[in-house]
């Protein structure tokens, strides 16, 4: 039962083959089982079976149970954004998403767990643990031997450490040697809403909501097999969504299927008065096709996304998709977004100071943590401040207070936002010259380990991680990811691709179109029978 | 008779200036001003050289960027929206109605309105200030460069000379709340009902050279954004706030390092502040020392600047674009782009809107009735261009002018107050000035009147002359009683007046008037007095 898409259970439901309240209940006990992996801060079944009596036959979701990233306001029910500083945090508000989706007949199961305030992009960096990925979980269901993984690993001692800068030594591809057959170790989910996409991935709900500033949607999507959709800037309402760095923030869908994807759009988009970025246009919602075809469609592939820490089998799935979609129709060719590789640096400067600027409030005098200090009000916040965030945050608090200060304002944020028009200006270039929709991998290669991954830091994380998903944020673009094959280590390898501006349903229909031909296999419930 | 009333007049014709009361000796005030005019030749040598930033608040139901009511006086914290204590995942929302009393102000002021402008973070940590930036405009302001027209009055009215200071920019900006320090249990509270209030801060060049320059500005300003309706005014309550910039510099060299004197909320505030200051950095500089950019509060009771705490000192406000909010787009209806007009704010509608202006009704006032410019001035800041109309009809427009000014105006402006807040009814004045013009009332006594009107609301002009027994005595041999009673009890200043010292004459009036308890006919009191020292009558 909890295989099912979205849209198949909304079908069942309506003709009488299933109950939404018999759904809810199975999706509890999932949520349940699932615990160890730690993908839910807050569970709210009492508060979904309370919901779920109030809702209408004629509801778009009826009853059917979503989750919540813990950084959307969701009044009553606390919203931590994984951090102690916000441990005890309750709004007394919904944030605009989460209003429609309840508005919509979602009912609400839990908020996910995250990197703390959204920065990372492991999901490991929370005050709750680490999101543990439900694929291949414990190796239990490990079928690959070592041998086979010499193609990534021969692929390491191709870096480059010139090229690599600060990512640190550790490749993408080297993970598997060093924690093969090890049972203690486990895949990351990829973050920052890592929670989210392990509750999709396990059928604990129909659909999550995530916020994707640099790819904290598309990164744990790709890892963990779901769909990935991020919206175009001002598609979808920030309002109550606890920032990382506003102008880059969107709030976004985790989904089974792309048509779910879209249906949860369809309730979530359009103007806010409350948020006013959002596009004043009237929103009409809109169906996928049934059959979407990709005859006529010119499809770019930006040539600095082939990169040597590409690992060979995302590159294989890449060349294979470009190459079904050339044998359906569409005319693929290689373009150029040649700002891509300033990217990530302009990201770190952009990001520290709007979290710097956004942080402020963080005083300890309205809510949150509020330290035992009595000394002077300065002291207050120094110790709140320093108790309620991780190092994470307080060094790009730091960074970011360094780059506004008003003698390195020019050289820092002034030259960043010139560099982020320009990769802006990138993606319109490409778009104006006829390409209706770029291809690329989401991630450099399949879900790492954690004890990989946790052996450098956040920062050297994020500059890897983040690479082929967060020029899309500067761009403004929408982008979505999919699941397309698994690994020879049966982990799931996704695409990205990326649309034009509110084009949100052309880029999806194509989206569509990849996952009906590629008819992706999705975790297999049984697989995670074993956890208690 | 007429000619003795016009003289008493002559001798108060200084307004401006703090309560006066009773016969003004005019000799003695000229002394004052001549020690003045000798201090100011010996600080001739630095030139001061003051800016000034207004911080107004925007008449408005709601706050700049929530819908929280911007009421004055509403219980501690009653309004404060989400927003406005920056609880996490709130946005701002920018209030149509506070754009449009901006670019209102500033048509009025003579700007160059931009047709985008963009806010800006400003960073600084406050307890009342709850997000820890202060939305503002700082590189891209709603407009800038503006003139405005301002009067300066002098000793006497005829030295009303008006001024001329450019406005740089006018922005709009979030208000911050208020703490409250409780010394004793050595704590603040703090109060975010003002918080995220609509302020415009209206930026001036430095072109002001004394305190009393910098208030004048101020005053005719305030006149100028209560006519617009775009602010009440009302400084007692916040609702205008003067940050002065004051260097001292001798001309022909670098201006000076300039301190800041913040949050001045009165009148009289600035100019006291301002001259303080003025003098402190001169003796600062005489005595070989320097003048440190900083920032200064000013404390009413002592009338003295002081250096505000070190975390209030210039610091780096670490500004940042708002990313939350679009640029702020006006148009003109003569714009091409037909869609989405509902929450576009026109510059040319509002011009259209723009009521007659302070500078309108002081021409119209100078040009129908030919008062002088102090006055013309004086009564438009009073609000009373109406009530003249209405009352000078039928009458001496010199008298009237005269006596509105000094038993009525005068008296209101004192207390800041316009003619509608005096509560004091057209009628009232009117007939006040029928039974002056009738030897009813003295002026002395019709000031009291005055002001038992406007502190004791209700009562009629009648009833308070009753209770109080003001009636004007003109009875001839009543008064003639009273001087012979003054001259016996005088003698040394008979003999000084009949040694020609005509000044004595008023010590004697002043004695008249004490002894009737300010009812006798003082004009007729005057004659008496002259017949008797003449003839000798003793």
């Amino acid at each position: 039962m909890l295989t099912l898409t979205l849209k198949e259970a909304l079908q069942q439901i309506r003709q009488g083959k299933l109950s939404a309240n018999e759904l809810l209940e199975k999706c509890i006990q999932r949520q349940s089982k699932i615990k160890e992996l730690n993908a839910f801060i807050t569970e709210t079944p009492d508060v979904a079976r309370e919901q779920i009596k109030q809702i209408s036959d004629s509801s778009t979701l009826k009853g059917l149970p979503v989750a919540v990233k813990d950084n959307f306001c969701t009044k009553n029910i606390r919203t931590t954004c994984a951090s102690r500083m916000l441990e005890k945090y309750i709004p007394p508000y919904n944030a605009t998403v989460v209003q429609r989706l309840y508005k919509q007949g979602g009912v609400l199961i839990g908020k996910t767990n995250m990197d703390e305030y959204a920065m990372g992009c492991g999901s490991i960096d929370s005050i709750y643990g680490p999101v543990r990925n439900p694929w291949k979980y414990k190796y239990k269901m490990r079928k690959v031997e070592k041998s086979k993984t010499a193609g990534p690993a021969t692929q390491s001692t191709l870096h480059d450490k010139q090229r690599l800068g600060t990512r640190g030594t550790h490749s993408s591809a080297a993970q598997h040697d060093e924690v093969y057959n090890d049972d203690s170790d486990w895949f990351i989910s990829g973050g920052s809403s890592g929670g989210s996409a392990v509750a999709v991935a396990t059928g604990s709900c129909f659909g999550a909501l995530g916020s994707d500033t640099g790819g904290s949607i598309r990164n744990p999507a790709s890892y963990c097999g779901v769909v990935g959709l991020k919206p175009t800037y001002g598609h979808v309402s920030r309002y109550g969504l606890i920032p990382l760095v506003n102008s880059l923030d969107v709030p976004g869908i985790f989904a089974r299927s792309v048509d779910d994807a879209n249906i949860l759009l369809n309730c979530i988009a359009g103007h806010d008065v409350n948020d006013s970025t959002t596009i004043s246009d009237d929103f009409i919602p809109q169906q996928l096709y049934d059959e979407p075809s990709v005859k006529g469609l010119t499809i770019g592939i930006p040539k600095e996304y082939y990169v040597k820490e590409l690992s060979d089998e995302v590159k294989q799935v890449w060349c294979d998709i470009a190459d079904m979609l050339e044998n359906n129709g569409a005319k693929v060719i290689q373009v150029s977004l040649p700002h891509t590789q300033y990217s990530i640096n302009t990201y770190s400067i952009i990001c520290a100071c709007e979290v710097a600027s956004n942080m402020a409030r963080y005083d300890g005098i309205e809510f949150g943590h509020r330290a035992d200090n009595n000394e002077s009000t300065e002291s207050l916040y120094a110790q709140s401040r320093h108790e309620g965030f991780n190092d994470v945050v307080r060094g790009r608090i730091f960074a970011g207070n360094y780059f506004l200060l008003r003698q390195n304002y020019e050289q820092y944020f002034k030259k960043a936002l010139r560099v982020r028009r320009l990769i802006h200006d990138d993606f319109t270039r490409v778009y104006e010259n006829g390409i209706d929709i770029l291809l690329t991998p989401t991630t450099l290669s399949t879900a790492p380990s954690y004890r990989w991954f946790s052996q450098a830091d956040n920062r050297t994380r994020t500059a890897e991680q983040d690479v082929f998903t967060q020029p899309i944020n500067m761009a403004g673009v929408p982008a979505v990811t999919i699941p397309i094959r698994l690994s020879e280590d049966s982990l799931p390898i996704s695409l990205q691709i990326i649309g034009q501006k509110f084009k949100d349903y052309e880029m999806l229909n194509i989206a569509k179109f990849i996952e009906q031909e590629v008819k992706f296999e999705h975790l297999k419930l049984n697989d995670i029978a074993h956890l208690s | 008779m007429a000619t003795f009333m016009s003289m008493r007049f002559t001798s108060c014709k200084l307004c401006g200036h703090p309560v006066r009361r009773g016969i003004v000796n005019v000799s003695k005030l000229s002394k004052r001003y001549k020690a003045t005019k000798l201090k100011q030749a010996d600080t001739l040598v630095w030139e001061p050289v003051i800016g000034l930033e207004i911080h107004a608040q925007i008449a408005a139901n709601a706050k700049l960027f929530s819908g929280a009511s911007s009421q004055y006086g509403g219980a501690v914290n009653t309004q404060v929206s989400f927003l406005d204590s920056a609880l996490p995942g709130t946005l701002p929302v920018l209030n149509k109605r506070c754009v449009e009393a901006g670019v209102t102000t500033a048509i009025a002021l003579g700007c160059t309105i931009n047709k985008v402008s963009r806010f800006d973070r400003k960073h600084y940590f406050y307890a009342d200030l709850p997000a820890g930036y202060q939305i503002t405009q700082q590189n891209h302001a709603l407009a800038n460069n503006g003139e405005f027209k301002y009067f300066v009055y002098g000793k006497y009215e005829t030295d009303c000379v008006e001024k001329s200071a450019r406005i740089l920019q006018l922005q709009l900006e979030q208000d911050s709340g208020k703490s409250l320090h409780d010394d004793i249990a050595g704590r603040s509270l703090i109060d975010l009902n003002r918080a995220g209030c609509a302020l415009m801060e209206i930026v001036t060049a430095p072109d002001f050279h004394t305190g009393s320059d910098a208030k004048s500005f101020v005053r005719d300003i305030k006149m100028l954004l209560v006519t617009l309706g775009t602010c009440d005014g009302k400084m007692s309550e916040g609702s205008m706030r003067v940050d002065a910039n004051i260097s001292v510099h001798k001309p022909g060299q670098p201006l000076g390092v300039r301190s800041e004197v913040k949050n001045l909320n009165s009148l009289t505030s600035v100019k006291k502040a301002i001259d303080y200051e003025i003098e402190r950095q001169i003796s600062v500089l005489e005595n070989g020392g320097e003048v440190i950019n900083e920032t200064r509060s000013f404390d009413v009771d002592t009338g003295e600047t002081l250096p505000m705490r070190d975390k209030e000192l210039k610091q780096d406000y670490r500004f940042m674009p708002e990313p939350n909010l679009p640029p702020l787009r006006l148009y003109y209806t003569t714009d091409k782009s037909p869609s989405g007009t509902q929450q576009r704010v026109y510059v040319d509608i509002l011009e259209k809107e723009i009521p007659m202006l302070p500078r309108d009704k002081r021409n119209y006032l100078i040009e129908k009735y030919g008062l002088n410019s102090y006055r013309a001035n004086f009564i438009v800041n009073a609000l009373a261009v109406e009530l003249f109309d209405d009352l000078v009809k039928g009458k001496n427009i010199k008298s009237f002018s005269d006596f509105l000014m000094h038993q009525f105006l005068n008296l209101i402006s004192q207390r800041d107050l316009t003619v509608a807040e005096s509560n004091v009814m057209s009628s009232d004045i009117d007939k006040l000035y029928e039974w002056y013009q009738h030897r009813e009332l003295s002026l002395e006594n019709i000031q009291k009147i005055v002001t038992g009107l406007i502190e004791k609301q209700g009562a009629s002009a009648r009833e308070i002359a009753e209770t109080l027994d003001l009636w004007q005595i003109n009875d001839e041999k009543y008064l003639t009683d009273l001087c012979k009673q003054i001259i016996e009890e005088n003698p040394k200043h008979v003999a000084k007046y009949k040694r020609g010292k005509k000044r004595a004459l008023d010590r004697l009036i002043g004695q008249a008037k004490q002894k009737s308890n300010g009812k006798a006919d003082l004009s007729t009191v005057n004659d008496i007095l002259i017949k008797m020292m003449k003839t000798g009558a003793e």
